[in-house]
């Protein structure tokens, strides 16, 4: 365990492994419990693992009321030493890979089963949207009520006045991403997507279109954290943790959000890393809305803020392309499974630089970053955080 | 800019009216303060009272430095439209039933940025004047308008949302034989008003007026005694209907106290047109306004009762009428209670003394019949739910909401009245 030059520990010693997704369904009848025991589930077979080799249990679902991940303990046979609730939305993924960790590493649990997952039935939307927070019930929900449709409709006019984002510099990201997807098994979205029927669908929230959005459904993502050794033995394949970074309610001055947290801890993010933003073989993004995946670009150093749009105009984002995004088709091609939306990027990015990706492989796909963004508390997203995860060799 | 608006179509009476749905209305309870400011017409934000921040949204201590003293404060309405968007999808009915709908970020003179419902003349990246009102729930919102008057501005549809304009709609004023409410039925077709009706009791008794009442344009005299059931239920029998906005001005007012009299006999009738004739007209007209409060652009939107002052702590001077006018104070905010989820807003204007015979030994300044109306008028034209009229009223309306045993303390103390 080293201390690096911003004196945190390194996170030398721990890994993740056994990447498990759980294919998402448009509307489920069942509950959000259903969904993450799927998830234990499979972890448990991946990883060969019962109940009781568990000592650890971080746990995100929006869906889960009225109960908590203490619930879960009993509902699912775990007695633990550690457990964890992270409520930070699109962030959970990143968040709940630094509180595992850090956990495993001092010694406080072994082995930790991260899990997210939500159901979606008819009106859970709805519901969920209503009661948000009291910033939103107070100050946005009764202004039209467009829910993050609204919010991310005026963060993306902000940012295409401001920083020159265009309508087909979204269109080239969501048209990759569905591209990506077609190769993936578990997306909900099946068909193909031309940059003309992006820029031709209709109006969700001006500027966005129907495209922009995610569609909300049902499905949960999961993953170990256990020691280096620990894996070796139960001859799992594993990733190195080389940085991560975390942050809440990064500018608050800013009047309409045009960056998140990453700006301010990118470089950070980078110098524990030990590499530059152009050694790695592939990013995941939030993708909530296009936007943000850009917005992510832009903060985490693959571009100048304000360069975005010549930086999508030179590069590609397909599998197979100068510069891998999405590679399963994110949430906008996949769909947005709640809480799971947090883990889906780091999930992914876990099966690419482990080889377990299958028909949407990056070829030779080593080093990923991943970032997550969550939780439109009022007008903007409160919660950002990142990681870099480096394959074993 | 905002085309002016066209006579709304008759009804056809064999479909189903449109039931009220409504915008959301669960609030924290801090910001049921905003909601209570706004419907006063005030815009009204936290102010922390140590370092002056202006908060949005409300919050329990100041982010910037934790007092937790934050003081509700009238702040300044100018402010900046820095990012907008036109929905056309919306997860709650209301606003789903009337798409595309406009809001967008609004960076206040004051500090804070707010969402914001948008007028339709407010330009991207201009100007705006922030105002402050209740929508069809009965909660406050921040809305947008053009920082200078645009033609036809209150026909936006977005902002007729939060009005109540009399423009396209029939109202009932209910007492034509006072100069009070001949100058409110002059204003209301001033305003644009459709129709006009006028009760009158004891139409066989004449009346000073009447004979200009019934020469006006769109006006109809009918009978009414808010004193008799059976009038009160033969005119909703009639009109109650077409009422769009109701106007209670009828009205019992006599000097005296409790032991300047010898009998009930007086506060009787005060109460008996006071608060009876009140209730009366509710029970009547209240459940054909309620079900009418999402009719289109001529929707039923307004109940006004005309109170006085006095209503909030007694006057002994006028100390029996004061009791009564209590009672009618109290049962309009049973009204609201009742209209509540209709959309139909009960407009309080407050009065201190008018200019007429029983108000005559008292010294200036006192309230016209122009005065009132104008004010009704404008209430309704702006959507406000509280007003007070005159120097008097806002004189007590300010010391009541400052502190209302003070308030009765002053207005009993020893030579009360004298003043006044």
């Amino acid at each position: 365990m080293t201390i690096g030059s911003e004196g945190r520990y390194s996170y030398d010693g721990v890994v993740i492994t056994a990447p498990v997704s759980i294919p998402y369904q448009r509307y489920s009848p069942k509950p959000a419990h259903w969904w993450l025991g799927q998830v234990l589930s499979e972890l448990g077979l991946k990883a060969n693992l019962k109940p009781s080799n568990v000592d650890g249990l971080c746990a995100s679902s929006f869906t889960l009321f009225p109960d908590t991940a203490v619930g879960l303990t009993q509902h699912f046979g775990l007695t633990l030493s550690w457990l964890d609730h992270i409520p930070v939305g699109g962030a959970c993924g990143v968040v709940a890979l630094r509180r595992a960790a850090r956990a495993v590493q001092s010694g406080d649990a072994n082995i930790v089963a991260c899990i997210a997952g939500d159901t979606n039935h008819v009106d859970s939307f709805r519901s969920m949207l209503s009661s948000f927070s009291q910033f939103s019930q107070d100050a946005a929900y009764p202004y039209g009520s467009g829910g993050p449709n609204a919010s991310f409709a005026l963060i993306t006019a902000y940012h295409m006045e401001q920083f020159g984002s265009k309508a087909e510099d979204f269109g080239k990201i969501c048209v990759a991403q569905r591209d990506n997807a077609l190769q993936y098994a578990n997306g909900l979205m099946k068909s193909s997507l031309s940059l003309d029927q992006y820029l031709d669908a209709r109006l969700i929230a001006d500027p966005l279109r129907l495209y922009d959005c995610v569609m909300p459904c049902a499905g949960g993502e999961g993953f170990l954290v256990m020691r280096e050794s620990e894996a070796v033995a139960l001859n799992l394949p594993y990733a190195n943790i080389l940085s991560t970074i975390e942050r809440h309610n990064a500018f608050p001055d800013d009047p309409v959000q045009f960056r998140g947290g990453w700006a301010l801890d990118v470089d950070e993010f980078w110098r524990m890393a030990g590499i530059a933003p152009n050694d790695v073989d592939l990013l995941q993004t939030y993708d909530d809305y296009p936007v943000i995946s850009l917005m992510q670009i832009e903060d985490l150093g693959f571009c100048e803020k304000g360069q975005v749009s010549d930086f999508v105009a030179a590069n590609t984002f397909t599998n197979e392309g100068s510069f891998p995004h999405n590679t399963s088709g994110g949430q906008l091609s996949v769909g947005q499974a709640g809480a799971a939306g947090g883990y889906l990027g780091l999930v992914e990015a876990l099966r690419q630089v482990t080889g377990q990706a299958t028909d949407n492989a990056v070829q030779d796909a080593n080093i990923a970053a991943v970032s997550g963004f969550g939780m439109i508390n009022f007008d903007r997203g409160l919660c950002s955080g990142a990681a870099v995860l480096q394959g074993a060799a | 800019m905002t085309e002016a608006m066209a006579q709304p179509a008759k009804r056809n009476p064999q479909k189903r009216a449109v039931l009220p749905t409504l915008p959301p209305f669960s609030r924290s309870r801090q910001a049921l303060t905003f909601s209570s400011r706004a419907a006063e017409g005030r815009l009204c934000l936290q102010v922390c009272g140590s370092c002056e921040t202006v908060v949005y949204p409300a919050r329990e201590i100041c982010p910037k430095c934790w007092c937790s003293a934050l003081i509700w404060t009238d702040i300044a309405d100018g402010g900046r439209l820095i990012a907008e968007t036109v929905l056309r999808t919306s997860i709650n009915t209301y606003f789903r039933e009337r798409m595309p709908w406009r809001v967008g970020t609004v960076e206040m003179d004051a500090g804070p940025t707010a969402l914001m419902h948008l007028h339709g003349d407010v330009e991207h990246g201009a100007q705006v004047k922030i105002i402050a009102r209740t929508d069809k729930s009965g909660q406050g919102v921040l809305f947008a308008l053009p920082k200078m008057e645009t033609p036809n501005m209150a026909d936006d549809r977005q902002l007729r949302a939060l009005t109540c304009d009399p423009k396209f709609r029939r109202a009932l004023v209910t007492d034509g034989r006072s100069a009070i409410g001949q100058a409110t039925v002059r204003a209301l077709s001033a305003a644009g008003a459709t129709q006009i009706f006028v009760g009158v009791a004891e139409q066989w008794r004449p009346f000073e007026g009447a004979a200009e009442l019934a020469a006006m344009p769109k006006v109809e005299i009918l009978p009414l005694d808010v004193t008799d059931t059976d009038s009160v239920n033969e005119l909703v029998g009639e009109i109650g209907g077409r009422t769009d906005i109701l106007i209670n001005t009828t009205e019992h007012v006599r000097p005296g106290a409790s032991m300047e009299r010898n009998n009930v006999l007086i506060a009787r009738e005060e109460m008996e047109t006071n608060y009876f004739g009140l209730m009366r007209l509710i029970q009547a007209f209240g459940p054909a306004l309620r079900a009418r409060g999402a009719d289109g652009d001529n929707s039923a939107c307004a109940w006004v009762n005309l109170l006085s002052v006095y209503a909030l702590s007694n006057w002994p001077t006028f100390g029996t009428t004061s009791a009564s006018q209590a009672a009618a104070f109290s049962l309009s905010q049973c009204l609201r209670g009742e209209f509540a989820g209709s959309g139909v807003k009960v407009i309080n204007i407050l009065t201190g003394p008018t200019e007429d015979a029983w108000h005559q030994p008292l010294p200036a300044p006192k309230v016209t019949a122009e005065g009132i109306a104008k004010a009704i008028v404008r209430s309704l034209q702006q959507g406000i739910e509280t007003m007070a009229l005159g120097a008097v009223a806002e004189d007590v309306l300010a010391r009541w909401r400052e502190d209302p045993t003070v308030l009765e303390r002053e207005l009993t103390q020893v030579a009360a009245g004298a003043s006044r």
